[in-house]
């Protein structure tokens, strides 16, 4: 049975929304049923998988554990809003490139959590990489060529031969 | 099923409480909405704290306390340069809470509000004898935090009231602290056992230890035992065996009675090594 009905204001990507939500549902539904965004994935909807990492007021935090009411008047961006209009941002083609995209589900949250590390850490270590993705689980065990990747990114590491 | 309300002023959230007694504060929600979505809380209405007008999130400094306003998260928290001068070991367990993702939501006040045996800033903010400020209809009033916490999701604050601030005296002489937290893995985990030390000038010793126990709770050692770096070994661990004796953990998912109590030592005598080291550092430094 919905909740009651509200009306929320949400910049999504840079793009201004009006959406009539129910009040006990989640950005992440909100963004992926009613905005039509699938990029951002529902895995654990407790916090403690990272999937559905999204950009609130430029700070990711799990969408699955933010009420869409919550988020009235923010800022939102997800994994399309860092997508590049002709193809893939350097994050994204650097995780292809490294090997990072295994089945793919956790991608979306590792790539915005990565976004969101490299905005506020200009050139973070290997060991902030590991930190700022510790919130992301990914169960093909990709991890390495996940941190390779944003570190490549960071300036860290050279891109590996093609 | 619930409601959902977002006050603009403490008053219109002191008569929502009124009005609806069994209505649950939001601030983070990284507890709350688990457990309202997992069935595990139940509740009418949801109250949103985040638009209260006079309910600050910032973090402030006077006549000798910090004040840590109800909204102030995790990751604002253990930015604050004055908090990572004076109070490391309430940074330490800042940035040990879930993850980045749960850091940029939880807020300080909502862990103690939680109230779990295992929330990792109850340590540190016992052994700075933390001073958590209460709102309600009727005014203010400050309780200790060791009075605060009554036992598992279990705290000191009546009908209608909420924390406003939690406040911690700024240590008047040198003062080594070291938080350790044992867990099965890295990320995202609650603690097994969580501890912090404090070592003083004058030769105070205290540790406050999490999930050990129904609640977090500090002991205190001030034979000076403890605190001399060259004191006897085995006279040292029967002092902090005293101490840990009053932990009285539970087995569950996470590990047995008997582990929690050996590693409650094993972390205890690692901290204390720690507290004293930094004390011998700021002593150099001469703060």
């Amino acid at each position: 049975m919905p909740g009651r009905e509200l009306r929320v204001g949400l910049g999504v990507n840079g793009e201004q929304r009006n959406i009539e939500v129910s009040v006990e549902q989640t950005l992440l539904e909100v963004l992926r049923d009613q905005v039509g965004l699938t990029g951002t994935k529902e895995c654990c909807a407790v916090g403690e998988c990272g999937a559905c990492t999204v950009m609130l007021d430029g700070r990711a935090v799990n969408s699955c554990l933010v009420l869409a009411v919550e988020a009235d008047g923010a800022q939102v961006t997800t994994i399309e809003g860092l997508t590049a209009r002709d193809g893939l941002s350097p994050l994204q083609d650097a995780f292809v490139r490294h090997g990072a995209v295994q089945c793919g589900f956790c991608t979306p949250g590792m790539v915005v959590a990565a976004h969101a590390l490299l905005t506020t850490t200009l050139r973070p270590t290997m060991a902030e990489i590991r930190e700022g993705l510790s919130g992301n689980l990914c169960r093909c065990g990709c991890y390495n060529q996940i941190c390779d990747a944003v570190a490549e990114v960071a300036g860290l590491v050279a891109a590996p031969a093609r | 099923m619930f409601d959902y309300a977002r006050p603009k002023s403490l008053n219109e959230t002191f008569a929502l409480l009124r009005e609806m007694p069994d209505a649950r504060l939001l601030s983070g929600g990284t507890d709350l909405l688990v457990n309202l979505r997992g069935g595990r809380a139940a509740t009418p209405l949801v109250i949103d704290l985040k638009r209260v007008a006079d309910l600050e999130a910032g973090i402030t400094q006077r006549e000798g306390w910090l004040r840590v306003g109800a909204g102030t998260v995790m990751t604002d928290l253990a930015a604050d340069d004055h908090v990572r001068d004076r109070f490391p070991s309430l940074v330490g367990a800042a940035l040990v809470v879930g993850s980045v993702q749960i850091r940029n939501r939880a807020t300080l006040a909502g862990n103690v509000c939680n109230a779990s045996p295992a929330a990792d800033t109850a340590p540190p903010l016992l052994i700075h004898d933390a001073v958590v400020e209460l709102a309600g209809s009727a005014g203010l009033r400050r309780v200790e935090l060791s009075q605060f916490f009554l036992g598992p999701g279990r705290t000191a604050l009546q009908p209608g009231e909420l924390v406003a601030a939690i406040e911690l005296p700024i240590p008047g002489g040198p003062l080594g602290t070291a938080f350790a937290r044992m867990t099965r893995r890295r990320g995202v985990d609650l603690a097994t056992v969580s501890l912090c030390c404090s070592v003083s000038a004058t030769g105070v010793t205290r540790f406050a230890f999490g999930a050990v126990g129904p609640r977090p709770f500090g002991v205190t050692d001030d034979t000076g035992i403890l605190a001399d770096p060259a004191g006897d070994p085995a006279l040292q661990d029967e002092a902090l065996r005293r101490l840990t004796g009053h932990a009285s953990p539970l087995s569950n998912v996470r590990a047995s009675r008997e582990y929690r109590e050996a590693m409650l030592l094993v972390l205890g005598r690692r901290a204390l090594e720690a507290a004293r080291q930094r004390l011998r550092e700021a002593h150099l430094a001469g703060t």
